[in-house]
């Protein structure tokens, strides 16, 4: 049985983070019982879409999913169990801030049915916290994260490197400390600077330089050397699991498995009759209550993929992974392909992997640091691999 | 047309030779030749002030923008003199500007006198000198006119000093005025009256009529500008054009006020136009001989050439796209430009385009513009090339003005290349930045002297040279107090070499070259450099070099990208990845792909756009 995921977005945080562009709210326009009863709404809606499938995991992201009250997590749980078979071994992962009252919650989400915390640390370092716009310290995070291990069998911390005037000496030893408290999963994410954030318009105005090219790059090579001597290698461009322990659910994203998305501004990808949808729900979390109240569902977008789209994003996904991509399930799943040609030179470069099992196209270390433009290299030379692609390509 | 007829003057017509003035004005620009063109129109009544817009004689925008005019034009002025007889005034405002200098020349051999405008705070330049000589080799009678008078600056008594210095023209009766606001114009008509010659043609000499310039009207076919030197041209006439062979019925006759009003017949000594259902501009050629079909005249006029392009470029739709649109655009400007050739090429870099012929870098730049601005199409132009001659060791000789075309080396005994004589005027403080230069682009001083605080400095120069960003070079070392004009003097044989580029070890066909081999060192590094900073980082390395034959002169290396990573990728990221994705692969469409590597069409632009320092 192929993995089913579904997430659940939590709108919501405590505050809104300078380097954050993700859909969230300070504000709370829609209460927290009227939040529940849409998501319920929309479970029933997408199980209408997916009948058959089994769950394999299930994820709370935001936001801060951590405000919500356990009760809640429990009551969209129960309604999940109600809706889908859910494996045995299903990973119910939630997002969580590593603050003192948030860890507090621990128990409660345990009993709801939670397995895995993901606590968004970000640092080991108070000043670094207080650069990042967090409400917590490095003392609070350190019990929330020996808490987490109380209740939970899975915890993983993320932290935020190649910060402004971060030396590689500084990083190593911070990254030492989190290797001690980690257990067997961490998220490790360079700074970037997206558009919309406090961080952007800092940097627009030339008050906030992060490392960049040769210095970001070094930085990257050093997170993986001294992960991987640790025992937690890369598996994704940012994230490290002692083999075993990779987070399932963000693995189905990668290798493009079918998942539900609910609550606001969720994206989902669901195998439809007619081939894969791309589904999203309307970002703000009024006017997505309201909509769910009305017409059963929160969903904006509802687009069938094209195949190319598809392998678009097959490829997007597929080569963050250290496993990468088989082109026999690219094939079988677009009918598209990419040349001999095309992969020689990059193989010849250092870029990709040679001699994989099975001609996997695995992204080397080197090739996972410019993966963007790795990428769209690939993708450019996708080409139909069957009479059905060539004629959909040729019209 | 019975409207126009009603306008005619049938005592105008009536006048005889001696009655008959015509002129040119030679003036630097903005020394005030459209200024004083429109301020006679005014007074001799061709329009009413309603009419009158600013620079009536100057119609397209570039033209109007540039201060320059690319066909010649005229307009007849009636003028009561102050002895009281009625004269007819044919005033040609000649194409201006040094790339059309055989233009020029046969719109003053179209006259007996010009008035010689010079502002009388700047004094005299370049390109008025050499339009003077251009005057003075046409037998000219000379009236110097001194304009802008009523300036605070103006320092009359120190220009007509320089007049006589530096053109040997006599101007202690030159003339004072205003244009703009019209003081001592009258003067100015006196002076045509009675200083210039009236013209001495036959009347019952079979017709004789050179051809000034034509230019295509959507509404009447190709209009042909004539001066009539012998005989009579009338309406249903047959015609025969001496140099192209071509018979033409002439179907209308007329003149220019500077509005065009029906005549029956130009008679000996006028100028006017005519249609006989010419097809195209290229059908007729500046200084061709008009005559009749049935009793043609013996001789043809002297001074015929036939226009040939000097300097050549690869002209590319940006949009590759768009090309059919460019071959359109092209065809609708030689309509009325037979000046402009073009054929089409095909470059690996560029796509599909066309090698275009033009008379000088002005010309080019003027069809380049109008080929963007009136037609919206973005152009990439190849660097400019002037014709070579290649003597082939088995004695033949062939002509070359793409780089892409040299032969072998060894089958060639000897290259030869165009050689100019540049006038370059200049105020004394820039004297050394000049010479440098001339020196830098291979020149030879042929002189060198002073008129009040500016130089005159005469260099011959290979055209190749000047080619190559010299009027950008002139421009910025003088803050553009510089002014130059220059005429083909012939061709020597030069050291010349073909430097090709390579990018990532393939030879890019659209940024090769002709150069000097003492020079090729200089432009390859410049060249690598430039294209270094231009050409955005790749995956791997890529090398660039600039080669002769096999030999490597000069080599940059982009390095390869370091980093470009996204951290963050999770299900709700993928749809927004995947537009990204969709948004690189659209940009990717304005690169030309060159074996791995992209290169932006930005890249070609800039990097043929060169600046040695």
């Amino acid at each position: 049985m192929d993995a089913f995921g579904i997430y659940i977005h939590w709108p919501y945080c405590a505050a809104k983070c300078p380097y954050c562009d993700f859909n969230s709210h300070v504000r709370r326009e829609v209460g927290e019982e009227r939040y529940l009863s849409a998501v319920l709404r929309e479970l029933d809606y997408y199980a209408g879409l997916t009948p058959g499938r089994r769950v394999s995991s299930i994820f709370f992201g935001g936001g801060t999913p951590s405000l919500m009250q356990p009760a809640t997590t429990a009551r969209i749980l129960d309604a999940v169990a109600g809706l889908w078979p859910v494996e045995p071994d299903a990973e119910i992962t939630l997002e969580a801030n590593p603050s003192s009252v948030e860890a507090e919650r621990f128990a409660g989400y345990r009993l709801a049915g939670v397995n895995r915390v993901s606590l968004g640390v970000q640092s080991l370092r108070d000043d670094q916290l207080r650069f990042l716009g967090r409400l917590h310290d490095v003392a609070e995070a350190r019990r929330a994260i020996a808490i987490a291990h109380d209740h939970f069998d899975r915890v993983s911390f993320d932290l935020i490197y190649a910060r402004p005037n971060q030396t590689p000496e500084e990083w190593r030893a911070e990254l030492g400390e989190a290797l001690a408290l980690a257990a067997g999963h961490l998220s490790l994410y360079q700074l970037t600077i997206e558009p919309g954030t406090a961080f952007y318009k800092l940097h627009e105005a030339g008050k906030l330089r992060v490392p960049l090219g040769d210095d970001a790059a070094a930085l990257y090579e050093l997170t993986q050397e001294i992960c991987e001597a640790a025992g937690l290698p890369a598996y994704e461009i940012s994230n490290h699991a002692r083999p075993g322990e990779e987070a399932r659910h963000n693995m189905l994203y990668w290798r493009y498995g079918e998942y539900a998305g609910i609550g606001p501004g969720a994206h989902g990808r669901i195998e439809g009759p007619a081939g894969r949808l791309a589904l999203s729900a309307e970002r703000d979390p009024a006017a997505w209550a309201a909509q769910v109240e009305r017409d059963g569902h929160g969903l904006v977008q509802h687009d069938a993929l094209g195949r190319l789209e598809q392998a678009e994003e097959m490829l997007l996904m597929g080569l963050r992974t250290s496993e990468g991509i088989s082109p026999g399930r690219l094939r079988a799943r677009t009918g598209y392909g990419i040349p001999a040609e095309a992969i020689g030179p990059l193989m010849q470069d250092g870029l990709l992997l040679a001699g994989t099992p099975e001609g996997r196209i695995v992204a080397t270390a080197q090739g996972r640091l410019v993966l963007n433009a790795l990428i769209e290299d690939l993708a450019r030379h996708l080409a139909p691999q069957d009479r059905l692609a060539a004629a959909i390509e040729a019209a | 047309m019975t409207a126009s007829a009603a306008a005619q003057s049938p005592k105008a017509d009536a006048l005889p030779q001696s009655r008959i003035r015509n002129f040119s004005i030679v003036a630097h620009i903005d020394h005030g030749k459209s200024t004083l063109a429109d301020r006679l129109i005014q007074i001799c009544g061709g329009l009413s002030a309603r009419e009158m817009k600013a620079q009536v004689l100057d119609s397209m925008d570039i033209e109007r923008e540039r201060g320059i005019t690319i066909k010649a034009q005229t307009v007849r002025l009636d003028y009561r003199a102050r002895d009281g007889l009625d004269y007819q005034l044919n005033l040609i405002d000649t194409p201006g500007h040094v790339d059309f200098t055989y233009e020029v020349s046969r719109s003053l051999a179209a006259c007996e006198g010009s008035l010689l405008v010079v502002d009388a705070s700047q004094g005299v330049e370049a390109q008025t000198l050499a339009n003077v000589y251009k005057a003075l080799d046409n037998n000219h009678e000379i009236v110097p006119v001194l304009n802008k008078i009523d300036l605070p600056a103006a320092e009359p008594d120190r220009v007509r000093q320089q007049i006589e210095d530096v053109i040997g023209l006599d101007a202690s009766d030159a003339i004072e005025i205003s244009a703009k606001s019209g003081l001592g114009v009258d003067e100015v008509l006196e002076a045509i009256v009675h200083r210039l010659p009236a013209p001495k043609g036959d009347p019952d000499g079979p017709l004789k009529a050179m051809l000034v310039d034509s230019w295509y009207d959507p509404y009447l076919g190709v209009v042909v500008l004539v001066r009539i030197v012998d005989g009579k041209l009338s309406k249903g006439q047959r015609v025969k054009m001496m140099a192209t062979g071509g018979n033409y019925l002439v179907d209308r006759v007329g003149i220019f006020r500077p509005k065009s009003e029906i005549r029956d017949s130009l008679n000996t000594g006028e100028i006017g136009f005519f249609t006989a259902a010419i097809k195209e501009v290229a059908d007729t050629r500046v200084g061709d001989t008009i005559t009749d079909e049935k009793r043609p005249a013996a001789q043809a006029l002297p001074g015929f050439k036939d226009a040939q392009p000097v300097v050549f470029c690869g002209l590319f739709p940006v949009d590759s796209s768009q090309f059919e649109d460019l071959r359109e655009a092209m065809g609708r400007l030689r309509l009325n430009d037979a000046s402009f050739q073009y054929e089409m090429e095909t470059s690996a870099a560029l796509g599909f385009g066309f090698r275009c012929g033009f008379l000088g870098l002005l010309h080019l730049e003027i069809v380049r513009e109008r080929l963007e601005r009136e037609f919206k199409i973005d152009l990439i132009t190849t660097a400019p090339s002037v014709v070579y001659h290649l003597y082939m060791t088995d004695g033949t000789m062939q002509e070359m003005h793409n780089p892409a075309d040299m032969p072998d080396p060894v089958k060639i005994d000897r290259i030869e290349e165009p050689w100019i004589k540049a006038t370059i005027l200049v105020p004394d403080e820039y004297l050394g930045s000049i010479l440098k230069l001339c020196e830098d682009r291979r020149g030879r001083q042929k002189d060198l002297s002073y008129a009040g605080s500016r130089a005159m400095v005469v260099y011959e120069l290979p055209l190749n040279e000047v080619v190559f960003d010299f009027y950008d070079r002139l421009k910025s070392v003088t803050s553009g107090y510089a002014s130059f004009d220059y005429q083909i003097i012939g061709y020597e044989p030069g050291d010349l070499v073909k430097m090709s580029i390579l990018v990532n070890a393939e030879p890019v066909d659209a940024l090769s070259m002709i150069v000097h081999r003492n020079r090729s060192q200089q432009r390859g590094r410049v060249m690598c450099e430039k294209l270094k900073e231009l050409i955005p980082r790749h995956l791997f390395q890529i090398p660039i070099q600039a080669a002769i034959g096999g030999r490597i002169i000069a080599r940059e290396t982009i390095s390869a990208m370091r980093k470009d990573v996204t951290a963050k990728c999770y299900g709700g990221d993928v749809s927004r990845k995947r537009k990204l994705l969709d948004k690189q692969k659209e940009g990717k469409k304005k690169m030309r792909q060159f074996g791995r590597v992209e290169i932006p069409q930005e890249a070609f632009i800039a990097a043929l756009k060169m600046d040695e320092n």
